[in-house]
């Protein structure tokens, strides 16, 4: 109860902000409307009216669930007006190139693990490739790519697998360089072969890195889908749905797409966590 | 095809005198300077012998020396969206987002109630994809400068506050308990004992925000800006299939990326000289 209690005012806190800020903002609009159609409003009148503007600065809470809902259940999944069928195209593309940048950071850590010259040269550029602003390649990928004849999935995953290789693939290193001197010694007298030392010491030593590089990686695959979807008319996914809003003035859409995405990332995020927490118990490495 | 020849001859030389110099000599000061050098230059002499020896479309990947050339002949318009985008947007967003972060940090410290409430709360904004809210901001600020700035300081924020927070409970009791004896006072223990401990975290937190920022102040000008800055030039080069001023763009946003960390690791180099990290 002590933890929840403070959360929960916080949250509270945060939605009675959320309604004042939204009666302010989209009070001079209302105002400038009865003005114009020559009535007054008192000041009731204007406070209800501001929570059911069609197109407001900023939707009220209720507004932003109520779209969230007929988002979801309002239309059949497979409609192109349904927050489920954007969401799916995202996670879609954001699994397989969360599955393709981490399977290639996993490649590469190892390799740069044993071999030194590889480590020397290219070590410093992915630490410095950190600090581009990646996301600013995002539309010519996918313009070039769609001129090579490569559309749909793939341009997007491959964005999304760029931005979560790099947590990867720093993480495994650190955590492969985790182990000790003393331990590889212990192994050395033993008499360990190569495959042994990574197998037995080296991999078991790392998974908690691993982990925690892996939440950084899916969140930032997500991050990446989104905005992939952004350029070259994209029709599809929560990235076309902030666009088309955008385009549209259609506040309650924005806001709808924008919580799918937050909730879809902490799903994600979650899930990355159930995993941890189950292949570290059968590894026996779970405290 | 004489030149992808070359470019492969000099490949295998590079990775062979690098593979040399790593089992030669690879703890020397030289050595790791010239083998990352030596690799990012055999990397564009590939590149620029695949696109000519192959010859590849411009559209799809302009050949560095031409690049060089676009880089050259553009420096003005370059010069523009740097200003609009890296010194408006990006920079004026990250000093705010920053300094906000950094006085509710101090804040968030000094209440319990406030640190069970709100860290769970920022803790999973943080890991939101927050340049989502471009769109909204950009609704709300107008298309010029004043809403990328507002995006980057919102994602900002939530690192440098998670970071600084774990940062001013990094000092050990009996640290704590020494300034008491001494009879300190909140404001003394703070500013002489917490906030130099805290200092590693904040750093740890603004470097990781410098990219954040970048990244915000680009994204927000896809969804509308003036006819200026480095987000507006992409998706506008793009469109016109311009890709040689598009990588002239990307070279100015990793030179500014690099820069600006580069800027906040030198700034931390001197402020924790005293940290292990900074040692050897």
């Amino acid at each position: 109860m002590t933890r929840v209690f403070p959360v929960l005012t916080v949250i509270l806190a945060i939605i009675a902000l959320w309604y004042g800020a939204a009666v302010w903002l989209n009070s001079a609009w209302v105002y400038d409307q009865a003005q114009r159609s020559g009535a007054s409003v008192g000041f009731w009148d204007m406070l209800g009216q501001t929570m059911g503007l069609k197109r407001p600065v900023l939707p009220a809470p209720h507004q932003v669930v109520m779209g969230l809902w007929d988002g979801i259940t309002g239309q059949k999944i497979t409609s192109k007006r349904s927050l489920v069928y954007h969401g799916w195209i995202t996670l879609e593309a954001t699994g397989l190139g969360f599955i393709i940048g981490t399977v290639a950071g996993l490649l590469l850590a190892v390799a740069l693990v044993h071999n030194k010259a590889l480590d020397m040269s290219f070590m410093p550029w992915a630490i410095a490739s950190q600090t581009i602003p990646v996301l600013a390649i995002a539309p010519m990928v996918i313009v070039v790519l769609a001129s090579l004849g490569v559309k749909g999935l793939l341009p997007k995953a491959l964005i999304a697998a760029y931005l979560s290789f790099f947590p990867v693939l720093v993480g495994m290193v650190k955590g492969l360089r985790a182990p000790d001197a003393m331990q590889i010694d212990l192994l050395r007298t033993y008499g360990a072969p190569k495959a042994a030392m990574f197998w037995k010491l080296r991999l078991p030593s790392s998974m908690a890195y691993f982990f925690a590089s892996l939440k950084v990686g899916v969140a930032a695959a997500l991050v990446g889908t989104i905005v992939a979807e952004l350029p070259a008319g994209a029709v599809a996914g929560l990235g076309a749905r902030l666009l088309q809003g955008s385009y549209y003035g259609q506040t309650i859409q924005i806001w709808a797409a924008l919580i799918a995405a937050a909730c879809l990332a902490a799903v994600l995020v979650a899930l990355v966590g159930l995993v941890e927490r189950i292949v570290l118990k059968r590894m026996g490495l779970a405290r | 095809m004489s030149v992808l020849i070359c470019a492969i001859v000099f490949w295998i030389a590079a990775i062979a005198l690098n593979s040399f110099i790593a089992a030669r000599w690879p703890e020397r000061r030289w050595a790791r300077y010239f083998v990352p050098a030596l690799f990012g230059v055999t990397l564009l002499v590939l590149w620029e012998g695949i696109v000519r020896g192959f010859g590849v479309s411009q559209v799809i990947l302009p050949a560095p020396s031409l690049i060089a050339e676009r880089f050259a002949a553009s420096t003005g318009v370059l010069w523009i969206d740097f200003r609009q985008t890296i010194l408006k947007g990006a920079l004026s967003g990250y000093i705010m987002g920053c300094a906000a972060a950094f006085v509710v940090a101090v804040l968030v410290d000094r209440s319990r109630f406030l640190e069970r409430g709100l860290m769970p709360v920022g803790n999973f904004l943080a890991a939101l994809p927050i340049v989502g809210i471009a769109p909204i901001f950009v609704m709300w600020f107008g298309f010029d400068w004043q809403s990328k700035a507002a995006v980057v300081i919102v994602t900002v924020f939530f690192p440098v506050l998670v970071n600084m927070v774990a940062g001013l409970k990094a000092t050990d009791p009996l640290q704590r308990d020494l300034m008491r004896t001494y009879g300190a006072s909140y404001m003394q223990t703070l500013v002489k004992m917490r906030l130099p401990a805290a200092l590693p975290f904040l750093f740890n937190g603004l470097k990781i925000a410098t990219t954040l920022a970048l990244i915000g102040a680009i994204v927000a000008e896809f969804f509308g800006s003036p006819t200026r800055g480095m987000g507006f030039r992409i998706s506008t080069a793009v469109g016109q299939l311009d890709m040689a001023l598009v990588w002239s763009e990307i070279t100015v946003a990793a030179l500014a990326g690099t820069g600006f960390y580069g800027l906040i690791a030198l700034v931390e180099k001197g402020l924790t000289f005293w940290h292990p990290s900074q040692r050897g």
